[in-house]
């Protein structure tokens, strides 16, 4: 007999089409391929009316911050001529401290523009808070559905605090136990209420980032006299690198090389209820950034308009105790007290500068709030309280879950290429998997395939005939 | 029976459910997680007087009407920052003298 959880997921094409006004079946070319730019079009806003949309909702325009001392601290840990400027766009200053309100503001603008009575996310990050805000702002009802606590009704102090913002916003907050069953109850109370879904993945939520690589190439370009020669992102679900790269694309800095950052949290399995509280970071890490990217349609949209593996340049990797550190560091070098998950690129942008010259520059595309439970601290102090090791050391003996190893000296970080060209043949496979069986992929298809991973076509086909052969 | 287990009709109140058994949940799950229900946790206003542990009925603020065992009345946020974490409480001072040197021309440690 059908569960009933079969029987929401069996309607959930119909119950999204409704939850989101749009209709993505008119965009498939084939069972491989899909028209992306045509659907990030779709809404027919163009940047200058995002950016309207944006200033009235009190978003965007946040200070980018030159980092002296952060980087005469590589500058100290250099060759001779090398140690790039290092640059971060402070996008706490956003209403509800993230990047995350450029997303939450263009779906709650949709969303008011089509009628809805209320919006529904499934999030336990930044996004709750934005969409609970821009909401509180626009009059619309909002229900966020968390993954709070494990089994034992025990919860990081991070997501507990974004329990306690989005409800201080208004919002009707559930939490839930450890589970991707999450989007099911999203999915669920879409049907029962009627709501728009606010979803991260949605071209909507997307675009709303690309302000945000605009407004760098141009700060930058007042600043320096050019684009920056390199942008380090935060990198989770994907949404950060696609908006923010294709901002800097229309922007016109299509020089300026995409790196990518995540946490390293292998060997942790992110619907375990025993590796739940023992992650230290709720997003930026690799349990969302490697999945996503190798297969962004698993998302709660039929097809997710963030797909960073058109844009990323480079990959890299930081551990959970470098990137304590350098949160430490950001608050006593340069007064910028920030959320630790968001300074993951801050991270491998000080380990990455060493390579780059003097006269290149870095920007750090976005930080996040602090505050109680969001905090290095706080995070710290849980880890040890579920078992977790905290010592001083040498971060590559890190181990995620069972010790956080604290570096004791800034040469000590050090982040690591990941590699994309897996990832690429990761993605391939996925998507390749994905069609029928019998379905031999066209010249289309190789085409779709080829940008979808940023490789010419004859590299996507032979990849393409290699799983076909496996 | 004190007042911290008795809720009033109208107390901002929390109620607990199970929103999928073990054997209804997905069946892509870890052991340890599939072994474990599903539950969940909604605030919202009490519809009736009830001691916690009760069934009650609660009017959320979108306006739902959402059932489960009472757990909680008036429930707050105590998450804090703890204490400093000593393999930190160095990092401040240490960088600061780093730079000072490397600005001084005696670069490197």
């Amino acid at each position: 007999m059908a569960t009933r959880f079969d029987q929401i997921m069996s309607r959930r094409g119909e119950i999204m089409r409704r939850a989101l006004g749009m209709d993505y079946s008119k965009f498939e070319r084939s069972p491989i391929a899909f028209d992306y730019e045509g659907m990030m079009g779709d809404h027919g806003y163009s940047l200058d009316d995002i950016k309207r949309i944006q200033t009235e909702a009190g978003v965007g325009d946040t200070p980018l911050l030159e980092l002296r001392n952060i980087t005469d601290l590589a500058r100290s840990m250099s060759a001779a001529g090398m140690g790039a400027r290092i640059f971060v766009k402070d996008e706490a200053a956003n209403l509800a401290g993230a990047f995350k309100d450029r997303r939450a503001s263009v779906s709650i603008h949709v969303a008011k523009e089509k009628g809805y009575e209320g919006v529904i996310a499934a999030t336990s990050g930044n996004y709750g808070a934005a969409v609970s805000s821009q909401a509180a702002r626009y009059g619309l009802k909002c229900i966020i559905c968390q993954e709070t606590f494990d089994s034992r009704h025990i919860g990081q102090p991070e997501i507990i605090e974004k329990s306690r913002i989005c409800e201080a916003y208004g919002a009707e907050v559930i939490q839930m136990t450890v589970g991707p069953e999450l989007f099911f109850h999203m999915v669920e109370l879409l049907d029962q209420t009627g709501y728009f879904a606010a979803s991260l993945y949605s071209s909507f939520g997307v675009s709303g980032i690309e302000t945000l690589g605009l407004e760098i190439a141009n700060e930058m370009r007042a600043l320096t006299g050019a684009p920056p020669t390199v942008c380090m992102i935060t990198h989770a679900g994907g949404g950060n690198t696609t908006g923010t790269a294709r901002g800097l694309k229309r922007a016109g800095a299509t020089e300026t090389q995409i790196v990518s950052a995540s946490v390293d949290l292998s060997g942790l399995h992110m619907a375990s209820d025993h590796d739940f509280n023992r992650k230290s970071f709720t997003t930026g890490h690799t349990g969302f950034g490697v999945p996503f990217a190798t297969w962004p349609d698993r998302a709660d949209v039929p097809r997710n308009a963030a797909r960073p593996l058109r844009y990323i340049d480079r990959y890299l990797t930081v551990t959970q105790g470098e990137v304590f550190y350098i949160t430490e560091a950001m608050s006593k070098l340069e007064g910028l007290e920030r959320g630790p998950a968001g300074n993951t690129a801050m991270t491998a942008a000080v380990s990455l500068a060493r390579e780059l010259p003097r006269e290149a520059t870095l920007v750090v595309q976005e930080t996040e709030y602090t505050g109680a439970g969001k905090h290095h601290w706080a995070q710290l102090n849980f880890a040890r309280e579920m078992g977790v090791e905290v010592r001083l050391g040498d971060p590559a003996e890190n181990k995620p879950g069972t010790v956080i190893v604290i570096p004791e000296r800034p040469e000590q970080i050090q982040a690591k290429d990941f590699d994309l060209d897996r990832m690429r043949r990761s993605y391939i496979r996925n998507a390749v998997k994905a069609a029928p069986a019998d379905y031999e992929p066209s010249a289309a298809d190789i085409e779709f395939l080829a940008a979808d991973t940023n490789i010419d076509t004859e590299t996507a086909a032979r990849l393409v005939r290699e799983v076909k052969e496996a | 029976m004190s007042d911290q287990e008795r809720c009033k009709a109208g107390d901002w109140v929390e109620v607990e459910s199970i929103l999928l058994e073990p054997a209804d949940r997905s069946k892509n799950l870890p052991p340890d997680t599939a072994a474990q229900p599903l539950r969940m946790w909604v605030k919202g206003f009490a519809q009736a007087d009830a001691v916690v542990g009760e069934e009650l009925t609660v009017q959320t603020v979108t306006g739902r009407i959402v059932g489960g065992a009472l757990s909680e009345i008036n429930p707050g946020y105590f998450h804090t920052f703890g204490k400093p974490i000593p393999e930190l409480v160095h990092v401040g001072t240490d960088l600061r003298e780093r730079l000072a040197a490397y600005r001084a021309g005696k670069a490197g440690v």
